[in-house]
């Protein structure tokens, strides 16, 4: 395959960045998009050109580490797909595809495509845990949770934090992320105990560094681990309820 | 005899005592003074969050560095199958002796009775540590958690999330980590790479690392140092392994005097992904845990090419089956690989490459039905369709061999402190408990039960003579003579400006390697490998190019630095490859196999972990070795039939 790449090149936080062009030819479709990336740096390289930065880790879609927008949007064409997993065989011999940084007030670009997530990592530090200090837990079947229970809270757990969910969002928003974490431990009887604290201190702190959710859903639509807004709305009760606790002095 | 300087400090007694009379016997740092102390953790994987976390917890201060961007990225979050407990749910006769004798054979009798048996004891402790943190385990109706069995074992005992219990349990470690974040009592340095650790007088008193994002290079010191940084799988270039896993740390800590084990026991995982293309970058692992309900085969005729479903069930070689009628297709990982490598070599591989053999989910489909498969390995279906586009639930996977795991790694007693005093070692990155071959779902127990436990419990016994010292100053010689060291490499990586790239010798070394040192190795190959590695690390250093400078991100720098690290790593490996004249766990020589081709162990005189030291020659380690006591088990043939 022969494609074409307009890819953003931004030496730093403070440059201006612009997007550069750069023609890839025979590309492979059994080809990942990452290593077309890795493909085109080798040759950049070699003609004394600095290779585009960009993060990837595991390569395998749990780790959270990659991605860019893909013809506008997270992730590429492909549903329930993190860039890692996308393979060239999603596209077309000749088509020119655009690549940009996840754009987002908090997320600020490092270089090229790579941006600082930091923010999620306070998210979960102001209350994304259950307080049981090692060796306090008790016997593992002491406390039985109802299947689906734990279904649903595993299928909040599969977030894998790579920020998709804010870059799409026209506020820029990251409830879905927040909610995601929140209705996991919430839905457990382990994460009871606190379940309107953490709330209420992982909203607070969210709301430090992101815009705010108008409902518009683009998110769930481009979370790789399809993550569903319902949890969103879960968030929001637990948050009223903390807040009214609260007032009560409770 | 065991070398003077490996004592391993295993406690005298009988086995299922003597944990707690170690940490009876051993000082103790009391609550209030905790926090005179401060200790640095390199790594956040399950090792290390689990670490840092449950220190800080005790009081301690606690510095974490990782050159991930955030702590939940390191490479523990992609391990899939589940993780071990002798909690005998199942009543199916489990028990701590049990999965303790399943270890150690599993393990080929190359590791220490004690160290294993107290991971065996502390599998329980992980399973409630996990489950009250919130990890979302599988349950079965009643709500009570679910087992599934695993390789190597013929009881119910892995506990699971899915096909993503890596990534549960280390956001469960994470997250208690972040707690201690909160709360100012752990601090933590994302996007920080740990480049070598500084010595004074024989001890480790603090690290020198690079900031990624600026270049910056920073010592920090402390009263002692963890290294938690994982395996050395990509030394393959082709691992199951992330991009960014590598042996720099462990290396380093190697080069100041660490002794490394065992460099030679790798692990070469059965099912995987076979590569489909040239520029590949990565292999995928499919769990092992499709081994319950998938039959291996491949067509008996070379020359079949017909398609997989029209193949009959006569025209088909079932080899695991075959050859090992009791365990089947749940054989150990090292038995499995070999038998598939075997059957490739011999013409009988599927596939457009002919690379790989089929892994069939039809009869389980016949008999339970697709929504049964599909409940318990969904994602690993959807994942592989991903990739290959084809649909496993029609057409057999194609799966072969792909290294995955490293049993060898920095020697450590048994309180995990290297031979540097003051220099612990966790998880992966350490040798301890898999001896020759590791079973499945137990990598996780093992960086768990060294991060919440045992490192816990066993650090005050070497900080306590420390109590009223602070740690080295940062201006302190010491330091800045490791600084400049450490600017000087980088500027000679940055002055290589070649016609090559990077990568490209990578994929290089990891052919060696991987044709000489991988699936099976001979004296002959070793010897070629030897030969070569010298002149193509030299060739890496005149002809690699590395574009960029040293005050922004540079990947390229970041590799090169790695992979130089890799290159000596690979030498260390043909080394003790070629010592060990046997076959044992993962290392297959070919001269040590019985006609029928099944490994032939020497216990007379390989009973032994063999602890390498830095000469200054990475082709010309000084071996010393620690013999291996066996008490309480029988040294038997592994027979798997
Ligand atoms: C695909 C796959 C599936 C697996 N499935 C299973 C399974 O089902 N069950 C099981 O028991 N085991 C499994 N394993 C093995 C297991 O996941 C690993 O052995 C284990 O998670 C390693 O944990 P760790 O904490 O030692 O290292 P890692 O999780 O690799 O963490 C290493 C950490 O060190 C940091 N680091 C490394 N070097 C440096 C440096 N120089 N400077 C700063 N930071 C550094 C990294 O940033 C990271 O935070 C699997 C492995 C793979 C690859
Ligand atoms: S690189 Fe890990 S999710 Fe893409």
């Amino acid at each position: 395959m022969n494609i074409t790449l307009r890819v953003w090149r931004q030496a730093g936080p403070s440059d201006q960045g612009r997007f550069e062009t750069y023609r890839v030819s025979d590309i492979s479709a059994e080809m990942s998009f990452l290593e077309m990336l890795d493909v085109l740096n080798e040759r950049l390289t070699l003609e004394d050109v600095e290779p585009i930065a960009f993060d990837s880790d595991c390569r395998e879609g749990i780790c959270g580490t990659c991605g860019v927008m893909i013809n506008g949007r997270a992730h590429g064409p492909q549903a329930a797909t993190a860039t890692c997993q996308l393979h060239m065989r999603s596209f077309s011999d000749g088509d020119t595809i655009t690549v940009e940084p996840w754009r987002a007030a908090a997320f600020e670009i490092i270089r090229d495509l790579m941006v600082d997530r930091a923010a999620f990592d306070r998210i979960i530090e102001a209350g994304g845990f259950i307080t049981v200090a090692t060796g306090a837990a008790p016997e593992a079947n002491l406390t039985p949770v109802p299947k689906d229970t734990s279904e649903t809270a595993f299928d909040a757990a599969a977030c894998i934090g790579c920020g998709a969910c804010v870059a799409v969002c026209p506020n820029s928003a990251a409830q879905l992320f927040t909610a995601a974490k929140i209705s996991h431990l919430n839905l457990l009887p382990q994460g009871s105990a606190e379940r309107y604290s953490r709330t209420e201190r992982m909203v607070d702190t969210m709301e430090q560094f992101f815009g705010s959710c108008t409902n518009h859903g683009e998110c769930e639509a481009a979370c790789p681990k399809e993550i569903s807004i319902d949890f969103i709305a879960m968030m929001n009760r637990d948050y009223v309820k903390a807040k009214i606790q609260k007032r009560r002095g409770g | 005899m065991t070398a003077p300087n490996l004592d391993p400090r295993v406690p005298n007694g009988p086995l299922a005592d003597a944990w707690d009379n170690h940490r009876f016997s051993i000082k103790l740092v009391n609550p209030a003074n905790k926090r005179r102390f401060k200790v640095i953790v390199i790594g956040s994987g399950l090792a290390g969050a689990s670490a840092a976390a449950t220190l800080a917890e005790l009081g301690y201060r606690v510095d974490v560095f990782t050159f991930h961007d955030s702590p939940r990225r390191a490479h523990s979050i992609a391990a899939q199958g589940g993780i071990n407990a002798a909690k005998n749910y199942r009543n199916d006769g489990d028990s701590i002796d049990r999965l303790f004798y399943d270890t150690i054979k599993g393990g080929d009798f190359r590791s220490r009775e004690a160290n294993v048996y107290r991971l065996a004891q502390l599998s329980l402790n992980i399973i409630d540590q996990a489950t009250a943190q919130g990890v979302p385990f599988a349950r079965e109706y009643g709500g009570l958690l679910d087992n599934r069995s695993f390789g190597g074992a013929q009881v119910s005992r892995t506990f699971y999330s899915r096909g993503q219990t890596g990534q549960q349990l280390l956001l469960g470690a994470y997250q208690a980590m972040a707690r201690q974040v909160g709360l100012g009592t752990v601090k933590l340095w994302v996007r920080t790479e740990f480049m070598d650790v500084v010595m004074k007088e024989g001890r480790a008193v603090g690290v020198v690392v690079r900031d990624l994002l600026t270049g910056e290079i920073r010592s920090h010191s402390a009263h002692a140092v963890v290294l938690a940084t994982g395996g050395y799988s990509n030394v393959y270039y082709l691992s199951t392994n992330a991009m960014t896993c590598n042996v720099t740390a462990i290396w380093r800590a190697h080069r100041r005097g660490a002794a490394f084990a065992n460099p030679c026991y790798t692990q070469i995982h059965p099912t995987c992904i076979p590569a489909a293309e040239e520029f590949q970058s990565k292999l995928t692992l499919m769990s092992e845990s499709l081994r319950n309900d998938g039959r291996v085969w491949v067509p008996e005729s070379p020359d079949d090419n017909r398609a997989p479903d029209q193949i009959p069930d006569q025209d088909r070689d079932y080899y695991l089956e075959r050859i090992y009628p009791s365990f089947g297709n749940l054989v150990p990982r090292d038995v499995a690989s070999r038998a598939s490598k075997r059957m490739v070599d011999a013409g009988q591989g599927v596939g457009p490459r002919k690379n790989g053999v089929y892994l069939d989910f039809r009869d389980a489909i016949g008999r339970l039905g697709q929504q049964a498969i599909s409940a318990r390995y969904d994602n690993l279906m959807q994942m592989y369709n991903r990739i290959t586009d084809e649909d496993p639930y029609r057409v057999p996977m194609r799966i072969y061999p792909a290294p995955h795991y490293t049993m060898g790694g920095l020697w450590v007693d048994y309180n995990l402190m290297t031979t540097i005093p003051g220099l612990f070692s966790l998880g992966e990155g350490n040798f301890s408990d898999h001896g020759a071959n590791r079973l499945g779902a137990s990598a996780l127990m093992q960086g768990l039960a060294d991060g919440y436990f045992v490192l816990p419990s066993t650090i005050g016994d070497y900080l306590a003579d420390f109590l009223n010292e602070d740690p080295v100053p940062e201006s302190d010689e010491a330091f800045t003579r490791t600084e400049s060291e450490l600017q000087d490499r980088i500027s000679r990586l940055l002055s290589m400006k070649g016609n090559r790239t990077v990568d490209d010798f990578h994929r290089r070394l990891g052919r060696v390697v991987w044709d000489h040192c991988g699936m099976s190795r001979s004296r002959q190959g070793l010897d070629q490998a030897l030969s070569d590695l010298p002149d193509l690390y030299e060739e890496f250093r005149a002809s690699a190019r590395v574009p960029g400078d040293g005050e922004s991100v540079n990947q390229t720098l970041e590799k090169a630095a790695r992979l130089e690290d890799f290159f000596e790593l690979a030498m260390a490996m043909c080394v003790d490859a070629r010592q060990r004249e046997e076959s044992c766990g993962g290392h297959f020589r070919e001269e040590h196999q019985t006609a029928q081709g099944e490994a032939v162990r020497d216990d007379e005189n390989f009973a032994t972990v063999s602890a390498w030291f830095w000469t200054g020659d990475p082709s010309r380690p000084e071996l010393q070795e620690e013999n291996l006591e066996f008490e309480n088990v029988k040294l038997s043939t592994r027979s798997y039939k």
